[in-house]
């Protein structure tokens, strides 16, 4: 079986795969990051989306093996400890969250946007999120959180 | 503590776990030495089963053990029950055909459970059902509702003719027939309110654990009511004795109805967890989910409606086939009788209804409730045929409604089918949406938009729903097979902080939240010092579960009554310590005052002292602890009105939501962040529903078209515009709290309404949901050729 390394949320680490495993099963099964999600098994829901060398990238449509030296981060490697990062902060602030499952891969999703876009209309968050489904909120109260999000993360 | 109190939008405690993925979904539950389980499902819509060989399977790497019918029959694991019996209009039972754990003979839709493989890995449980050889032979599927009950269809269960699972009336034909012979004017219509999958985001799944040490079991699973779960586990299924099973439902990512029912894979887990030794865990991959979630809707109705010259409505009929597929799931035989047909009156003052509900089996997954159950296939027959009257009447739409509105001096108002609505002001609700709706300039909208090339249309819905189900005695006598109370526990520590044990259960709602909200206010303690806890059989007392917005009307009040309780006691304590008598106590906000003075005991001093009973007389229990049962004196009726503005695009078919307005009437509101964030994600289920999403079986083959998401079309961001939200309050008069429910309002008003708007825009009297481009832009074009 392949190895690989990679540097998940700050953290060295590297483990055994079978070659057809995907990197969301590695993150949660191997190193029990349980925070990204499996939401469908067509790359259409975006529960799983992680950053991987920056970028927002979904987690089942990436085999573990592809990330091979990548930095990786997911939804628990964003807050520092206590404090949430302005966009998970604007989420709560916004009640841009029901169930919750969504959320990881939104927040994740989110700020790639503002990275790319630091003061994203509604339009273009709206259509940033094509790629990650709710089925809560009706995504009025995300896009208002993103919209904040951004502001704050400029701060 | 006025920032956090009832009213007050205090920000939610679960968020943080949520937002730093700390969450505990069932398949984020890992136990030691776990198995996997693989279901091998029916590749057929209907099917002989003439022989299953799993022996190629169970030698294949990893695999623990292999399961059929067969094993699941010779261990006397009963089948899949239904709930509720519905009688039938000549006074039978309805049909009842078994629903087997893993078909035995027969397979009755694609997706149906055939088998069960459960390995050391999830990819070799798969692996190892390739393996495994069913011989089938196929019989023609069934998938169309309305001809179901053709001679000629196929035939699903053996003492079920016709696939007719019950035929079923309510109202007074008579008085409707006899309404309809002296009517000026009779609209009609026919419907297809289409059928739906939930979609919840998290999947469902299952974890079984055995404990040969104590003979007990435990589930884990993604319920919306884990002690109902236990019961049916329990009592009908795996005949284990209650107090030997724990069913706990954790973090649950979304339900909407689909989690509410008992599901063969949570007992084939549970089951094999004994069988193998070993925990056995199965996580739904979305192609699962779509083939086997319970779907939701799915009727083909006729309506009509009588009126006399000036557009008041004399009397409706409704005629309504509603689909069950291919088995009886939980609830599924109440939603389209008691959760549907009690609704037809609307918002509305029709002195006669009559509605007849025929139930088919077809070969496709079964149907349950689904947000809203049965009250947004109700309000969408209202909302369009009062639609069709104002055009056939020449009238404005908001003015036919406002003709027939119920008034306010009128309640308790008693409906022609059966229910008694208790409060409400639908006038002041239509009126406040059409300020917020800016109505007075929607010609001008409509006259800009035109020079544009743009069609654009506006609909209205004055929706009614029957939320917190409801006394036990009334549904007990309509057929359910449970009480619907619900229960609340307050356990006061002797720091002065508290537990509430709640047997509703949040998956989204927010109740870790408000109940808590609740409870702190009439406690005097802050939000902080309050937990609510829900979701596990071994520590709530029990419950009922959420669905049908019951969890604050319902749950919420034996909260109340819980803390009352807590009061009396209190009381006794603050008597003792302040030398009182207890007739003198007064309490307010956490505070014992003895009358007319200002000797006072806080709460926090009374719990302490209720744990350190030092010099306790002898009749003063230690302790402050409180358990409350709460069963309703009646449904709650939330209702509203929304109105769509819509924008269609003749040329490429496309519906733009232009305005959404909405003003609901919930009663009391305890957080209106939380209730808001509710009508938003309704609403976005509603648009589903109407602009997008359709189940789709091939009618040949019964296969399922719309299997992923790559054919089911899910709202996205930018499918939905932000909404304009008010709310009007005419508080509950028979609940403590005031509450009425706001869970499934925007899924039920969503569809009418935007329908509504774009047959307005078309010019036509109807277009199937959902209304896709392709089927706008057919009409549009087709209205235009007519045109030129």
């Amino acid at each position: 079986m392949p190895t690989v390394s990679l540097t998940v949320n700050g953290k060295s680490v590297s483990g055994e795969v079978e070659a057809r495993t995907l990197l969301v099963h590695f993150l949660r099964e191997k190193l029990s990051l349980t925070g990204t999600h499996v939401g469908c098994d067509t790359s259409q829901c975006g529960a799983c989306v992680v950053h991987v060398n920056g970028k927002s990238v979904k987690s089942c449509t990436m085999l573990a093996v592809q990330a091979d030296g990548a930095k990786v981060t997911t939804i628990e490697g964003l807050a520092n400890g206590a404090e949430l990062h302005p966009m998970q902060a604007a989420f709560r602030e916004h009640h841009g969250l029901q169930c919750g499952f969504c959320t990881p891969g939104m927040v994740m999703s989110a700020v790639d946007l503002v990275q790319n876009n630091p003061a994203p209309s509604e339009k273009d968050v709206r259509e940033w999120l094509e790629g990650n489904i709710c089925r809560c909120t009706g995504y009025h109260n995300i896009v208002k959180a993103i919209q904040a999000g951004a502001q704050a993360m400029k701060r | 503590m006025a920032d956090t109190g009832i009213g007050a939008s205090v920000k939610r405690k679960e968020d943080f776990r949520f937002l730093t993925g700390q969450g505990h979904y069932t398949d984020d539950i890992n136990k030691h030495g776990q198995t996997y389980a693989y279901f091998l499902r029916s590749p057929h819509a209907h099917a002989k089963i003439r022989k299953v060989d799993t022996a190629a399977a169970a030698k294949m790497p990893g695999v623990v053990a292999v399961f059929t019918g067969a094993d699941v029959a010779a261990d006397k694991v009963g089948g899949l029950i239904c709930g509720w019996t519905v009688t039938d209009r000549f006074g039978k039972p309805h049909k009842a055909p078994p629903h087997p754990i893993l078909a035995n003979e027969k397979v009755r839709y694609v997706g149906d459970h055939v088998a069960v493989v459960i390995a050391e890995s999830i990819a070799q449980a798969k692996d190892a059902a390739e393996a495994i050889e069913v011989d089938y032979e196929e019989l023609p599927a069934v998938v169309d509702t309305a001809t179901a009950m053709d001679p000629k269809a196929a035939q699903l269960h053996a003492d079920v003719p016709n696939n007719l699972c019950y035929d079923w009336e309510l109202g007074d034909k008579a008085a409707v027939d006899a309404a309809f012979a002296k009517a000026a004017k009779v609209s009609k219509l026919d419907l297809v309110n289409n059928r739906l999958i939930p979609n919840a985001m998290e999947p469902r799944a299952a974890i079984g654990e055995y404990d040969a040490g104590t003979d007990s079991y435990t589930c884990y699973s993604t319920s919306q009511n884990p002690h109902v779960l236990r019961l049916i586990l329990c009592a009908f299924i795996m005949g284990v004795p209650e107090h030997k099973m724990r069913v706990i439902a954790p973090d649950v990512g979304g339900g909407f109805g689909s989690k509410i029912f008992c599901y063969a894979e949570e007992v084939v887990c549970t089951w094999a967890a004994k069988k193998v030794k070993r925990p056995v865990k199965w996580t739904a991959e979305r192609g699962e989910s779509f083939v086997s979630d319970a779907h939701g809707r799915d009727h083909v109705s006729h309506v009509e409606m009588a009126m006399d010259k000036d557009g008041k409505f004399l009397a409706m009929k409704v005629d309504t086939i509603a689909s069950m597929g291919a088995y009886l799931s939980t609830f599924a035989t109440c939603v389209p009788t008691y959760l549907y047909a009690t609704l037809l009156a609307g918002q509305y003052t029709a002195p006669a209804i009559y509605c007849n509900v025929k139930a088919v089996f077809t070969t496709t997954a079964p149907v349950d409730a689904y947000r809203g159950a049965g009250r947004p296939e109700a309000t969408y027959v209202v909302e369009r045929i009062v639609e069709n009257c104002a055009r056939d009447m020449k009238l404005d739409p908001a003015e036919i409604r406002r003709r027939n509105f119920i008034k306010p001096d009128a309640f308790p108002y008693q409906t022609p089918v059966a229910l008694q609505y208790d409060s409400g002001n639908y006038e002041k609700a239509l009126d406040e949406a059409l300020k917020l709706a800016d109505y007075k300039g929607y010609p001008a909208r409509k006259a800009e938009a035109a020079k544009r090339g743009k069609l654009r249309g506006i609909g209205f819905s004055a929706y009614i729903e029957a939320c917190g189900i409801a006394p036990s005695a009334v549904v007990g006598s309509l057929g359910a097979g449970v009480g619907l109370w619900e229960s609340a526990q307050i356990r006061f520590n002797p720091t002065g902080t508290a537990q509430v044990l709640t047997g509703s259960h949040s998956h989204g709602q927010g109740h870790e939240t408000t109940l808590a909200q609740v409870v702190a206010d009439k406690l005097g303690l802050s939000v902080d010092a309050v937990t609510v806890v829900h979701g596990d059989t071994s520590q709530v007392p029990f419950g009922m579960g959420t669905y049908g917005s019951r969890s604050l009307a319902v749950g919420g009040s034996a909260a109340v009554k819980a803390i009352d309780k807590i009061v009396a006691k209190g009381k006794k304590i603050a008597a003792h310590l302040l030398e009182a008598s207890v007739d003198d106590i007064q309490y307010s906000k956490g505070v014992f005052k003895v009358a007319g003075t200002d000797r006072q005991k806080t709460i926090q001093e009374i719990a302490f002292a209720a744990y350190v009973p030092h010099n306790y007389p002898k009749d003063l229990e230690p302790g402050l602890d409180e358990t409350a049962f709460y069963d309703p004196a009646n449904f709650t009726y939330p209702a509203g009105v929304h109105i769509a503005e819509v924008e269609i695009d003749p040329d490429t078919g496309v519906t733009t939501i232009a305005n959404w307005s909405a003003v609901d009437d919930f009663g009391n509101v305890i957080n209106p962040m939380v209730v808001e964030g509710q009508v938003h994600g309704g609403i976005a289920q509603g648009v589903g529903q109407a602009l997008l999403e359709g189940c789709v079986y091939d009618k040949e083959t019964g296969q399922l078209l719309t299997g992923s998401y790559m054919d089911y079309c899910m709202p996205r961001a930018d499918d939905l515009p932000s909404f304009k939200i008010g709310t009007i309050s005419t508080p509950c008069p028979h609940n403590p709290l005031g509450v009425k429910g706001c869970g499934e309002a925007g899924a039920i008003a969503a569809p009418a309404a935007l329908v509504n708007a774009i047959t307005d825009a078309l010019g036509v009297r109807d277009i199937p949901m959902p209304a896709s481009p392709e089927r706008v832009w057919r009409v549009a074009q087709g209205a235009k050729m007519a045109a030129e």
